[in-house]
């Protein structure tokens, strides 16, 4: 068979036809893979989120809500606020970082998981499991509050041993840790939060009330 | 059958994409930290370039000569598409490593390469031979630089630790280590090839 | 350049040869090493031994087997790659990671260019960059100034005055003005630091013999420096004095090492006056730049790198009059 010769009609009847099947082929295949793809990221999203809490049974998390740029996932246990996960970014070494950090209801650090990061390999890229290094207290900063211990490298006069020979990443790290206590702290979480949760019972004990009768 | 055979072992020996041909340099650089990162990219590269080689041989005489370029390119984007999509739904580590490089696979020149030199002028037979052939070298080569970066620089082979990372060199798992291996390991395929 | 006379031969031999300049730059190092023996003891004798022998023996090696040529450690070359690579070192380098530093700067930057004359970046640089690229933490964990009181293994290290002077530049955190060793102690070099570039009293009087025996020229270390100064002098941060911080700038770090000894290098350095003049403002620019802004407190390795590969550029536009050509 000859090739088909490069006239208008050829030309935009053959780039039609391709393009079609590529949409869709593509469509179809977007469809089948939507589903999987939603399904990884919320397993990812919520693992990171448990993985940083208390490890409390019957735990449910609240849908996220933004406070001063960062995202809040606040958990609850029979209605009772208990801790927050709070994700944050900051500028590190290499260009932005994702840390997502539980506090509990002392602000006291739970864990810490880092999200995305382009710190550099064997320096900055520790800070993921550094600074929760139980057997070296001087750089351990979960159980601890950076209310009553300074969240500040030892060079720069805190009491957080910096990473071996990456002290800027270890800077940005602890003041993304600060930034998400300070937002927590700032906005009274517990106070407003149980207020709130209460207002929303009673309100839904009114509809009720009304709707029944 | 002599012929088929030529064709295979072109990509794996003869044109290699990367000792030979040098092409593809920015997955080869960017991706091959470890072994297996290498034989990823090269797997996925692998799969586009046999799928768009044997619809293009297909298509070879109903895409007039003037819009081949754009006709190929289509076929070669819906496949990478395909590739990210299902990356994405079915081995979301593998995917987040790649990441950027998945998409990146479109402008390889590797994959409009062969489909302009050998799947537009070859039957369906030899197309997919040649895509089979030249996808396994590069993924060969892909991995032979992966896994030498990765034994150099953190001391571990295909994830498994042969000496202790604080001893490996940094800079293999980095940009410089990329250009210095591939450059040693080129001058010693062509050394060999001689 | 005007000393350039061409005549017909007969010609006279003047002696000079490619061993006798590195014998020559040897000896002018010789005095800074024996002050950096005395300020870190055991560590920078090992280390410079290692790395001398090792930096020998690879280039032995690859010539006789790989490039199976013969084998040139006669000019010394290797032994001065050698020693500048450990002047480049801090003194408590594992002894590992010294060899390995020796293989990168013979085998990647010198004999896989074809070795002497061939290499575009200077070999012991490209070690020593090499190094702290791949093992961060121990390249930058300095030794203080000990003497022969601490060990090879486990010296006591510390901060350098250029990490200080970092953060007063970057942070402007002008408390730690007052932490900043005195002058003359930078002088002599008693501070932390890369085993040869301390002493800066040492280093000068070497890179003047050189000059004095016309192995280098004025050119590169002078323009380098004047930049640096002139750089400081207008860059300088707040809460300390613009004399103070061209004197830190000039007297810290490998800014006096890197000027005279390794930004002279014949093979990586461009051949007209000019072009001497220009590559040293670069180098100086970059070594400044890197040092207010960049993510390392020094820049020096980096910068002379660089500007090595600007090199060829340099010669090429800036090219030494051609014999019997009238000046425009």
């Amino acid at each position: 068979m000859k090739r088909l010769e490069s006239n208008l009609t050829n030309m935009l009847l053959s780039l039609t036809l391709v393009t079609l099947a590529a949409a869709a082929l593509l469509g179809g295949l977007y469809v089948m893979t939507k589903e999987p793809i939603d399904l990884q990221k919320k397993q990812k999203q919520e693992a990171a989120i448990t993985s940083v809490l208390p490890a409390v049974e019957g735990m449910t998390i609240a849908e996220p809500e933004q406070v001063d740029g960062l995202t809040l996932h606040k958990a609850y246990k029979d209605g009772e606020w208990i801790a927050t996960a709070v994700e944050t970014e900051e500028n590190g070494f290499g260009g932005k970082f994702k840390v997502m950090i539980g506090f509990d209801k002392s602000g006291n650090v739970v864990n810490y998981e880092v999200l995305e990061h382009q710190e550099t390999p064997g320096l900055g890229d520790k800070m993921t499991f550094w600074f929760k290094n139980a057997d070296k207290q001087g750089q351990n900063i979960l159980g601890s509050n950076p209310a009553t211990r300074q969240f500040v490298v030892s060079k720069d006069g805190g009491e957080v041993d910096a990473i071996t020979a990456a002290t800027i990443s270890s800077r940005a790290f602890l003041k993304a840790v600060n930034h998400a206590y300070n937002t927590i702290a700032a906005a009274p979480v517990e106070a407003a939060t149980g207020a709130s949760q209460q207002v929303k019972t009673d309100t839904i004990a009114c509809d009720t009330l009304v709707v029944e009768p | 059958m002599s012929k088929a055979f030529n064709t295979f072992t072109n990509g794996l020996v003869r044109e290699n994409p990367t000792f030979g041909l040098v092409l593809g340099m920015c997955p080869t650089l960017a991706t091959t930290t470890s072994a297996v990162n290498g034989m990823s990219m090269g797997l996925a590269t692998m799969f586009v370039l046999v799928c768009s080689n044997v619809v293009i041989s297909l298509l070879r005489n109903l895409i007039p000569d003037k819009v081949h370029i754009p006709a190929y390119i289509v076929v070669i984007a819906s496949f990478v598409t395909m590739v990210q999509l299902l990356m994405q739904a079915y081995v979301p580590a593998i995917y987040e490593t790649l990441g950027l490089f998945i998409p990146l696979i479109v402008v390889n020149c590797i994959v409009l390469g062969r489909a302009e030199a050998f799947a537009a002028k070859n039957n369906v037979g030899l197309s997919l031979l040649d895509g089979l052939g030249m996808g396994l070298g590069f993924t060969i080569s892909l991995t032979v630089l992966g896994a030498v970066r990765e034994l150099l620089g953190t001391g571990s082979f295909f994830g498994m630790t042969v000496y202790p990372d604080n001893y490996g060199m940094l800079i293999f798992v980095l940009a410089p280590g990329a250009f210095i291996a591939l450059a040693f390991l080129m001058a010693l395929v062509n050394k060999l090839r001689r | 350049m005007n000393k350039l006379i061409v005549a017909p031969a007969p010609h006279v031999h003047s002696g000079d040869s490619v061993r006798r300049n590195m014998l020559l730059v040897i000896v002018a190092l010789l005095p800074a090493y024996i002050m950096s023996v005395v300020t870190f003891g055991w560590g920078a004798l090992i280390t410079a031994c290692i790395s001398i022998a090792a930096c020998v023996l690879f280039e032995w090696l690859i010539a006789k087997y790989i490039l199976k040529t013969k084998p040139t450690i006669g000019d010394c070359s290797a032994i001065l790659t050698g020693l500048l690579l450990a002047f480049n070192l801090p003194s408590n380098l594992p002894w590992w990671i010294v060899v390995i530093g020796a293989l990168v700067a013979i085998a990647v930057g010198k004999m896989s260019f074809g070795g002497l004359g061939q290499n575009p970046f200077n070999p012991a640089l490209v070690g020593r960059v090499f190094l702290l690229i791949s093992f961060p933490v121990q390249m930058t964990t300095w030794p203080l100034p000990q003497g022969f009181n601490g060990s090879y293994v486990d010296a006591a290290t510390g901060a350098t005055p250029l990490a200080a002077m970092k953060q007063i530049v970057k942070n402007g955190n002008t408390d730690l003005v007052s932490q900043l060793p005195d002058l003359w102690d930078l002088f002599i070099g008693w501070m932390g630091g890369s085993l040869g570039e301390v002493c800066a009293l040492a280093l000068l009087v070497g890179g003047v013999f050189l000059i004095c025996m016309r192995v280098i020229t004025w050119h590169i270390p002078v323009s380098i420096l004047a930049t640096m100064a002139l750089f400081a002098c207008i860059g300088c941060p707040e809460g300390i004095s613009a004399g103070q911080y061209v004197a830190y700038s000039l007297l810290t770090g490998g800014a006096m090492l890197g000027a005279f000894f390794m930004a002279t290098d014949y093979v990586t350095s461009p051949m007209t006056g000019w072009g001497k003049i220009i590559f040293g403002i670069g180098i100086g620019l970059i070594v400044m730049v890197i040092r207010t802004w960049g993510a390392y407190p020094e820049g020096m390795s980096f910068a002379i790198l660089i500007m090595n590969a600007v090199t060829p550029l340099l010669n090429m536009y800036i090219r030494p009059k051609r014999f019997g050509e009238k000046k425009k």
